[in-house]
């Protein structure tokens, strides 16, 4: 057997590609915050609680109206999605020309208040929700057993992720979107309305953060808390990544991913620790981030 | 009143500082209890307004008005702080005049209270907290751990496990207190039996939700039993995950920590076929089955576990020893409380008949229960079948090995 590091090599590649697969939902989630604070300038700390209300919206189609993973897949996004609009347009709009902070205090303060009501309506536990039947079992890929949920959370998180990239970077839409964000006034000037536009990018960032909550929920307890566990480690992604550079944070989402995988061969007690580590490392020695464009 | 939004938020503000002007009203033989427990995280649906439901039963069941007893419940949240937790009970016995601490789940909380009830000498009845220490190297005179412990645990769901061939064993453990003295207590118990440790994984506590690196870990490594040394979300998310790898194919699954509120979460088609024990299951009998239809009006959500029938069962072995003593008595000597509760013997619709050993332990019974299939259940919450029934004195810790201090003295 080929072994590396004194590890053996099939466990090792394991642990990268489940590392990979753990980098999908940061990237889905990194990315959703990458472009939120691009556009809007706010750094949205309620985006832990509306990947968490993502989750509790499958959970609860399915539950209520019967409706099954695949059409929760693209509704519980819209419908958490709309719920950001609804927040963005009466609160968030109002704190723009206020310093980062107040967004921040404001984001954390309502993911407070999300996380609680959802608390008191469910308790902490958490609700069971099953791996639909047709992405059930597992493939033997030889050196691990590999759940075909897993292959299909990261096959997701890529077209996901890639696709909005393609959004914002190659379309006209995005074109005026990144215009918009260098000089709103200008932009209003040729007739676009930039505050709609502002609150759709909102939407879209949220519709991320939920769609990646369904993606979680067959895996992950479904419960009020699932979200902060998250939360943290995904502002540390967008730090490394340079804040509001889309592709460095789906590019450090999935890399930090094989990263704390590594850690938890090598020294598990650190493997929550370790992504902070590299924050540390890069800001010391590239403070804008990887990606981050120079000042 | 016209209610305008200052007028409002001023009765807000007021509102919240009340308790803090509260005159300190009978003091003289009113008893209160206070519960303190996890309110709003991990542990809500384990302990939380459940236990404080049951230990409100308790004084409805005891009788107390008709007694002519004067005997209040008061709550808080402690959010799983150790600091936090010894700030609000020092509150409650300088200023608010509170007799016992009852509940305290999470083993860090549970050892930092132990020091202020004993200083303060008032009465600590723990059901929430499982380390074994709490009745080991760290008890107290004025201490009783009602239902259950880590060593109880390893015992009756290792021993089971064990026992069924289960010999070669990988742990997967939160890296805090709790998690290290389930590990440690049931592979001296696998050792003992003969069996071996393959390894164990410690992994960050509470920050971990993804497992799934151990369990292919846990898998390569080739041991019979996978031992969950962990409580609450993270053992919902590793079995959870276990399945999802085929590990409960390839490996047994011993869940060391499990309510039935846990077997709730995860669903039946998941959590079949697991082994765990619990000292109290709601439906085990006609008393067990009665008291959870008293209780379930008003906590409908979420089923009484043994935790929740436990402060039912401390609050009223308490009332009959005030009741016994007088309340100027009880509250005037923690110490002698504790002891008078330890002379009489127990008894409830609950647990039935016990005895609490000299250094607080109540030597109540553990029952190992195996989560029933889907096609098994008939009704809401109709999860367990029991397997083994073990005696107190079997299952706990004998009173020499716990080494406690102040038994020799």
């Amino acid at each position: 057997m080929i072994m590396i590091f004194g590890i053996p090599g099939p466990l090792l590649f394991g642990q990268l590609l489940l590392g990979l697969i753990n980098g999908a939902f940061y990237a889905m989630l990194s990315l959703g915050l990458a472009v939120i604070f691009g556009m809007l300038n706010i750094i949205n700390f309620a985006h832990g609680a509306l990947f968490m209300m993502g989750a509790f919206a499958s959970w609860m189609l399915l539950d209520y109206a019967g409706i099954g993973y695949f059409p929760a897949l693209i509704l519980a996004p819209l419908l958490v999605g709309a719920f950001g609009i609804l927040l963005e347009k009466t609160i968030i709009s109002r704190l723009y020309k206020l310093d980062h902070l107040y967004g921040l205090l404001l984001t954390f303060g309502l993911s407070l208040v999300i996380e609680g009501l959802f608390r008191n309506a469910y308790g902490s536990s958490g609700l069971p929700y099953r791996i639909p039947a047709i992405l059930q079992g597992a493939m033997n890929l030889g050196f691990m057993y590999m759940p075909i949920y897993r292959g299909w959370v990261v096959l997701a998180a890529v077209v996901i992720c890639f696709s909005t990239w393609a959004i914002i970077e190659k379309t006209t839409l995005g074109a005026t979107l990144r215009a918009a964000t260098e000089n709103a006034p200008l932009v209003q000037a040729f007739g676009v309305n930039v505050p709609r536009l502002i609150t759709l990018t909102y939407g879209g960032g949220v519709a991320l953060a939920a769609f990646a909550g369904v993606l979680a929920a067959p895996i992950y307890s479904v419960n009020p808390n699932m979200g902060t566990n998250f939360i943290n480690t995904v502002f540390a992604v967008v730090v490394i990544g340079g804040m509001g550079s889309i592709l460095g944070s789906i590019v450090t989402g999935f890399a930090l991913g094989v990263v704390e995988g590594l850690c938890k061969v090598f020294y598990p007690q650190a493997s929550a620790t370790v992504v902070f580590v590299v924050m540390v490392i890069v800001l010391l020695t590239r403070p804008r981030g990887l990606f981050g464009k120079a000042a | 009143m016209n209610l305008t939004r200052r007028s409002a938020l001023t009765t807000a503000a007021a509102a919240t500082t009340l308790p803090l002007i509260r005159p300190a009203r009978a003091q003289g033989a009113a008893i209160k209890i206070g519960v303190m427990n996890d309110q709003s995280g991990p542990y809500t649906n384990t302990t939380g307004v459940t236990s404080v439901i049951c230990a409100k039963q308790a004084l409805e069941d005891f009788g107390v008005s008709t007694k002519g007893m004067n005997v209040e419940i008061i709550s808080a949240d402690h959010q799983n702080k150790p600091d936090l937790a010894v700030s609000i009970a020092r509150q409650w016995f300088d200023r608010d005049g509170v007799d016992v601490l009852l509940d305290v789940p999470t083993s860090s909380v549970a050892l930092a209270l132990q020091s202020v009830v004993r200083e303060k000498n008032k009465v600590y009845l723990n059901v929430g907290a499982a380390s074994s220490a709490l009745t080991g190297s760290q008890c107290s005179p004025n201490f009783i751990h009602w239902v259950y412990d880590t060593y109880m645990l390893s015992r009756s769901t290792g021993g089971a496990m064990v026992k069924a061939g289960g010999d070669s064993w990988y742990f997967l453990t939160a890296d805090y207190a709790f998690g290290k003295q389930l590990a440690s207590d049931t592979s001296d118990l696998v050792r003992k039996a003969g069996g071996k440790v393959m390894g164990s994984a410690l992994y960050p506590f509470p920050e971990t939700t993804d497992f799934s690196s151990f369990l292919v870990q846990a898998q390569a490594s080739g041991a019979k039993v996978l031992g969950l040394a962990n409580a609450g979300g993270d053992t919902v998310n590793s079995i959870k995950q276990a399945a999802e790898f085929g590990l409960n194919k390839s490996m047994k699954i011993a869940a060391l920590l499990m309510f039935i509120n846990d077997v709730h979460a995860l669903g039946l088609d998941v959590a079949q076929g697991l082994s765990l024990t619990e000292s109290f299951y709601w439906d085990l009998n006609e008393g067990t089955r009665a008291f959870t239809k008293r209780i379930l009006p008003k906590t409908p959500k979420n089923y009484p576990n043994s935790i929740h029938a436990g402060c039912y069962s401390a609050t009223l072995h308490y009332l009959k020893t005030v009741a016994d003593m007088g309340a100027a008595e009880a509250k005037k000597d923690g110490v002698a409380t504790i002891n008078r509760m330890k002379a009489m013997p127990v008894e409830d619709d609950l647990f039935g008949k016990s005895k609490i050993r000299e250094d607080g332990r109540n030597m109540i019974p553990a029952f190992l229960f195996e989560v029933k299939k889907p096609s098994e259940s008939k009704g809401p919450w109709d999860y367990y079948n029991l397997k083994v029934t073990t005696s107190g004195e079997d299952v706990y810790r004998s009173l020499a090995d716990g080494h406690c201090s102040f038994i020799k003295a």
